[in-house]
């Protein structure tokens, strides 16, 4: 038993290496890739806002529905967050419940901003403005389901106990994705719904 | 056809190149912008010469560096190399010198790019004359604005300027992106659709200088060439007020008869001041024969291309806008010699 | 649960060599090889498919070549001629200069790294077939005559529906979105490798240089590639569902494409040479018997170029009337540049010149690299400069431009590459005579071809016609052009009939041919499908020179070291210092990958034949495969040591 290799370990063993995965790194370069495509939609919003102003809208979008959407959005966040803690201590139980709860939270997100599109004076073919408007909330939207789609993976992953628990970094990087797709949407939310209010 | 330069002016801030340059064997070709023929042109040449100097000089010093470092102490190819060893040296002999002189350099050309690009941003004075172009796949529509608008007036693909005087460049596009360019006078401004550039150009001494479209625009982006002419300020005059004027009426018989065909069948793209026709998809037909070149310095203007043109314009320039126009060989007769008095 | 573990070091012997042999084997046969993970056998298809697009793209330039050589033929229609120079300029720029790097990155870094597999071999797999179908996609479209007519960057508005009708705007749409996927995906895989799986020991102060030119390069492309893929996007749905991003009359906007595009597109050019660059720095100082002059400045440089390159895109952008203001700084910004690229010039030069070069063919290459890259260099530099510019732009200076950084800074060192590594590869030698020849034409071929084209652009021919006056002056040039293409066509054909011959008699290789001092090379030629019997442990940036150069008293261990043969497993390592702190489980050789790439290739021709039910079967599929491919398979990796809870 002689090795450098072992005695490296010893120094390492501070970190515990579960949290930083190949796939946990995996998703982080994959939410960078992401959230670049977000960057440069609202770089395109920006860009288009301050150039179009022939056939920009007058008046900022209203918050009736955005808001509360936002708001529970959030939430969300937070309780795949605190489903994240009860499955790293062991209480599937509870991270089952809070997954569950994380779902419908984005579940009722989706539908709420279907209304929402459903009530808006523009069309994504009506002019720059509706293309772009529907474009980055129709990508948001889209990356929501996807959201969805891992958290109904994850909930029939813990409820069948498959995940041994030195896998549970899947429940890591489904909860780190869900976090990139709500802090998205804030950065959605601030651009076209709250940035007209600021000019 | 080619452009034909009167002056022979070459570049002031580096006459030693400039005399290399104008050497017999390099007889300036029409779009060279290695030589300049105005103000705008003559600081970006030097630039663009000091800039290429530069160049010369870092390539040769490189290249003879690595050809040295490659035989200083060559082994042999074959056969096991020699061991590997490192000599130590100090890296700072090696990148300061080389980086040192190198960031002067570049501080430098920033510089001197920076004074260019103050010095050429607006023209001397205010230009004399206000032109809009119009960039047309794949043509150009000029038109001369007056203050009083009803002496503003259209041509297309050759524009007269007075020598000596700036002239303002409004550019416009009908359809896709195209670049006004002039090499001998001024760089290129891109035509834009939905967006309005401003350029200004001027010429030291009359001439003709050759322009092209700088921008991909389609399947005759080749031939859509144009012509600035640079006139004496009296020949300016001249020939605006030629332009002014409506076209010629043509004689009784055979001209006369040319443009009733003419009106008929090509009138609702082209315009002829004072006719019928007052078509805006093709180029204004007013002055035709005081133009040297057509559709777009695709043919030279005379009366049998131009009866090749008519006849079958997709294959002389395939692609364009202008259809083959099914005309009977007198009707062909009679609208040619109605055009060739159009001066 | 969780258990603290020690690894023993073991010597290797055959026995083992025998048992790793039998756990990392691919399954023989075709089936074998569409399953195969193996990141050396997928660099090696990545290459040769690379390679392929980089004849068809060549062919492509030299019928254009005809073309062009005399004013005024007719060889060609414009249309077809424009849509030759378009699929020449995306066949190279995008389906061969970036692949043929990700080949040699795919095949050499795990061998150079001191490793067993790329941290996501499956994903490398996937990454590989999209790229085959993106290509094959483009291709076939291109067989039934459908084509992209509006060149490489594609401006809008001529690309829009109303002025390009037709589907070829479509094609290169969906193909370089989906090739986007693929680089997107091999990037994430690269820079997860370089966290996660090199040889205990080397430290980030010990990577060559190929490895730090990749990592800079999968960073950029990271956040780049989703400009260009965005901007495609919005471009397909302007043209199919009329939506008005681009559409002037009802207010979208054409610069928005621009911007877009270039905030992609230099980055990018960066990133199909900084791979390239770093196979010059660790490929020169073998062959010049010493080791890089100034490692840490060019590491240091390779990743400001990138990050530089962020802030540049405007210069592609000159002549648009953008405001002087906003201009001067993207100039500026063009011109500092420079000075990395400098640093690694200089490196360059100085190896040379400090070292004892042996004029290999490998060596010709990579040493003309520097040469040419000056002169491409030296012409960037030159159009950095704004009023100078508006003369430059959308000349032959430009084309001239181009081809000497893309040819001189990624072709030549690819083939330098392909002389140096190609014995490890196939286990042969290449023939040097044939290589000398090889060289010898390209180098003449292709400087008599694009030297004089500097000039062809000064002289104000504008590039993408496809034809011109015989007045203009061009004719002379435009002809010594032909000419150094054919001759530079010559070199190609020749490297060619090297390879193929040297497959079946070069000329046996052992594993260090050359002497080098990098890891790769302590394996035998072609290497096991386990790279390493034992992992190697790396004490030096030398390895395997570390007795001769007497740097330090340290030495690697390459045959005593962790032997991990308990089914496929590799050893990860901390990001920085590469202290071991896992095992990592490897996943088996699936067909997942080639299902998904199938899906996600019909997903996109499904999009551009505009079927729903097409788009949600692929999707269906697509998901499936993910679904197999994502199942908690047991563990996927043995922590060496975790806090017990
Ligand atoms: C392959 C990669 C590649 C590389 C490495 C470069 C390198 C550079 N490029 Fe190039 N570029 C392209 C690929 C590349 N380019 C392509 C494909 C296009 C055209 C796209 C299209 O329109 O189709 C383009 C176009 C392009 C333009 C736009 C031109 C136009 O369309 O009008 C500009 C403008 O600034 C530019 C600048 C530069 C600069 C400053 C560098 C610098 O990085 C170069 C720095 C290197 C050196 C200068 C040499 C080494 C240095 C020394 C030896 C030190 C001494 C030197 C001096 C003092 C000068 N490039
Ligand atoms: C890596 C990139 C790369 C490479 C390697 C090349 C290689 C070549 N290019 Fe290309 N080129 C571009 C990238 C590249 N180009 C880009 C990005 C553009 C801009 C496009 C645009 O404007 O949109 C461009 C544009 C471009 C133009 C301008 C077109 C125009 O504006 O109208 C020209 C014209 O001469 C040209 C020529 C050539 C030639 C002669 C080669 C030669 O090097 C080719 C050498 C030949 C071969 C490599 C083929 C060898 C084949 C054989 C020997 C046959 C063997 C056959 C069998 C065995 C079956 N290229
Ligand atoms: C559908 C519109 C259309 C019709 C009809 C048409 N033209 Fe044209 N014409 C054009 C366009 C567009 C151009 C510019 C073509 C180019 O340069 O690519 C042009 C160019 C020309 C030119 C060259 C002008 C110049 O300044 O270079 C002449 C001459 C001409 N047309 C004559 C005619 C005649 C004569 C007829 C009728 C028999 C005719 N055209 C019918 C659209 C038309
Ligand atoms: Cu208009 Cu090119
Ligand atoms: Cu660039």
């Amino acid at each position: 038993m002689v090795d450098a290799v072992a005695s490296g370990a010893e120094e390492q063993a501070r970190s515990p290496s579960i949290a930083r995965s190949s796939g946990w790194w995996g998703i982080i370069f994959t939410i960078a890739t992401e959230g670049a495509v977000f960057a440069y939609l609202l770089f395109s919003y920006y860009y288009m806002a301050i150039s179009s102003h022939a056939t920009w809208p007058t008046a900022p979008l209203s918050l009736k529905l955005a808001l509360p959407n936002t708001l529970i959005l959030l939430l969300s966040s937070g309780t795949i967050w605190w489903a994240e803690r009860q499955y790293s201590t062991g209480k599937s139980t509870n991270a089952l419940l809070g997954l569950v709860v994380t779902f419908i939270l984005g579940a009722i997100f989706v539908s709420i901003q279907m209304v929402e599109w459903h009530q808006m004076s523009f069309s994504p073919t009506s002019g720059p403005y509706g293309s772009l408007y529907f474009t980055t909330t129709g990508f948001h939207v889209a990356h929501v389901v996807v959201g969805l789609l891992i958290l109904l993976a994850l909930i029939g992953w813990v409820a069948s106990g498959i995940l041994e628990d030195r896998r549970q970094n899947a429940v890591s990087v489904g909860a780190a994705y869900w976090h990139f797709v709500d802090a998205v949407w804030l950065s959605v939310f601030f651009t076209y719904y709250l940035t007209p209010y600021l000019s | 056809m080619a452009g034909i330069r009167e002056s022979s002016i070459g570049i002031a801030a580096l006459p030693a190149t400039a005399i290399i340059y104008s050497g017999p064997a390099f007889a300036d070709p029409p779009l060279s912008y290695l030589s300049a023929f105005g103000p705008k042109a003559d600081s970006t040449a030097s630039l663009t010469w000091g800039l290429l100097i530069i160049s010369i000089l870092v390539t040769a010093v490189m290249t003879g560096l690595v050809i040295w470092a490659i035989f200083r102490k060559r082994a042999p190819v074959s056969g096991p190399g020699p061991e590997p060893e490192t000599h130590h040296i100090s890296t700072f002999n090696i990148f300061g010198w080389g980086l040192g002189l190198t960031a002067l350099i570049l501080a430098g050309c920033v510089g001197w790019t920076m004074m260019t690009l103050a010095a050429i941003d607006q023209p001397p004075k205010t230009p004399a004359v206000n032109i809009e172009v119009t960039g047309n796949q794949w043509w150009w529509r000029v038109r001369y604005l007056n203050d009083e608008p009803s002496k503003n007036f259209d041509t297309a693909n050759e524009m007269h300027i007075p020598a000596g005087e700036p002239v303002k460049v409004t550019l416009r596009s009908e359809d896709v992106i195209h670049s006004f360019w002039v090499p001998s006078l001024s760089g290129k401004t891109d035509v834009i659709p939905g967006q309005l550039n401003t350029t200004w150009i001027e010429a030291r001494e009359p001439g003709t200088y050759q322009g092209q479209c700088g921008e991909y625009c389609g399947l005759q982006h080749a031939h859509m060439q144009f012509k600035v002419i640079a006139d004496k300020p009296a020949d300016y005059l001249a020939w605006r007020d030629n332009q002014l004027k409506l076209a010629p009426t043509p004689a009784p018989g055979d001209p006369q008869a040319g443009l009733v065909v003419f009106e008929k069948r090509c009138g609702a793209c082209h315009a002829v001041r004072g006719t019928m026709a007052g078509g805006y998809l093709g180029p204004n037909l007013s002055h035709l024969m005081t133009r040297s070149t057509l559709a777009a310095g695709t043919l030279p203007a005379d009366q049998g291309d131009l009866a090749g043109w008519i006849s079958d314009p997709q294959s002389v320039k395939p692609g364009t806008r202008m259809p083959h126009v099914p005309l009977s060989g007198d009707e062909m007769q009679l609208v040619i010699t109605y055009l060739s008095s159009l001066n | 649960m969780a258990n603290t573990m020690t690894i023993p070091a073991v010597q290797e012997t055959p026995e083992l060599r025998a048992r790793l042999d039998r756990i990392w084997e691919t399954p023989k046969g075709f089936a074998g090889w569409l399953s195969s993970v193996d990141h050396k056998s997928i660099g090696i298809r990545y290459i040769v498919t690379a390679f392929a697009l980089l004849v068809i793209g060549g062919i492509e330039a030299l019928i254009m070549r005809l073309q062009l050589a005399r004013p005024n033929q007719q060889i060609l229609t414009p249309a077809q001629y424009n849509e030759l120079f378009t699929m020449h300029g995306i066949s190279m720029i995008f389906w061969y200069a970036s692949p043929i790097l990700s080949g040699f990155s795919n095949y050499l870094w795990p061998l150079i790294l001191g490793s067993r597999d790329m941290a996501f071999p499956r994903l490398n797999a996937l990454s590989y077939w999209i790229y085959l179908f993106s290509g094959v996609f483009l291709y076939a479209a291109f067989a039934i005559g459908i084509a992209p007519n509006a060149g490489w960057f594609d401006y809008v508005p001529y690309a829009n529906q109303q002025y390009n009708p037709g589907q070829g705007i479509d094609v290169y749409a969906m193909a370089l979105i989906l090739l986007g996927i693929s680089t997107t995906v091999g990037a994430i895989n690269f820079v997860v490798t370089l966290m996660r799986t090199r040889a205990a020991g080397m430290s980030i102060n010990r990577m060559p240089i190929l490895v730090w030119g990749t990592l800079t390069a999968s960073a950029g492309n990271i956040l780049a590639v989703p400009a260009v893929s965005l901007a495609f996007f919005l471009l397909w749905l302007d043209r199919r569902f009329g939506t008005h991003f681009y559409d002037v009359p009802a207010g979208g906007q054409p610069l928005l494409w621009q911007h877009l595009f270039w905030m992609f597109g230099h980055p990018w050019v960066y990133a199909i040479v900084l791979p390239a660059m770093g196979m010059v720095s660790d490929g020169l100082p073998t062959f010049c018997r010493r080791p890089l002059v100034g490692y840490t400045l060019v590491a240091l440089a390779t990743v400001l170029t990138m990050v530089i390159g962020f802030g540049v895109w405007v210069h592609h952008m000159f002549a648009t009337g953008l405001p002087d203001i906003g201009m001067s700084f993207f100039s500026a910004a063009s011109f500092v540049i420079v000075i990395p690229s400098a640093v690694a010039v200089f490196a360059w030069t100085a190896t040379i010149a400090l070292g004892r070069p042996q004029l290999t063919t490998a060596f010709l290459f990579f040493a003309s690299t520097i040469v040419l890259f000056v002169i491409g260099g030296v012409s960037g530099f030159m159009t950095a400069s704004v009023p100078a510019d508006w003369q430059f732009t959308d000349t032959y200076f430009i084309v001239a431009h181009i081809h000497y950084v893309l040819i001189g800074i990624n072709v030549f060192p690819v083939l330098g590459a392909l002389y140096y590594w190609f014995p490890k590869m196939s286990g042969r030698m290449l023939s040097e005579r044939l290589g000398q020849w090889n060289f010898w034409l390209m180098f003449i071929g292709f400087n008599l071809a694009f030297l004089p084209m500097h000039l062809t652009g000064l002289w104000g021919m504008p590039r993408r016609v496809y034809t011109y006056g015989a007045d203009f002056g061009w004719n002379t040039l435009n002809m010594i052009t032909t000419i150094g293409s054919f001759v530079l066509a010559l070199g190609v054909l020749l490297l060619i009939v090297n390879v193929v011959m040297s497959l079946f008699r070069g000329a046996a290789a052992g594993p260090n041919p050359w002497d080098a001092a990098t890891l790769e090379c302590a394996t035998p030629s072609p290497p096991p499908p386990y790279n390493f019997a034992v992992l190697p442990t790396v004490a030096s940036r030398h390895p395997l020179w570390e007795d001769r150069l007497q740097e330090s008293d340290e030495r690697s261990r390459i045959t005593v070291g962790p032997a991990l043969d308990n089914g496929r497993e590799a050893l990860a390592t901390s990001p920085i210092d590469a202290q071991p702190d896992a095992i990592l489980k490897m996943p088996e050789d699936s067909y997942a990958p080639l299902v998904l790439g199938l899906a996600l290739s019909a997903l996109f021709v499904s999009m551009l034949a505009m079927s729903l039910p097409g788009v949600l079967c692929s999707f269906a599929v697509g998901l499936i495969a993910m679904l197999i491919w994502l199942w908690p398979a047991g563990l996927s990796f043995r922590p060496l040591r975790t806090t017990d809870g």
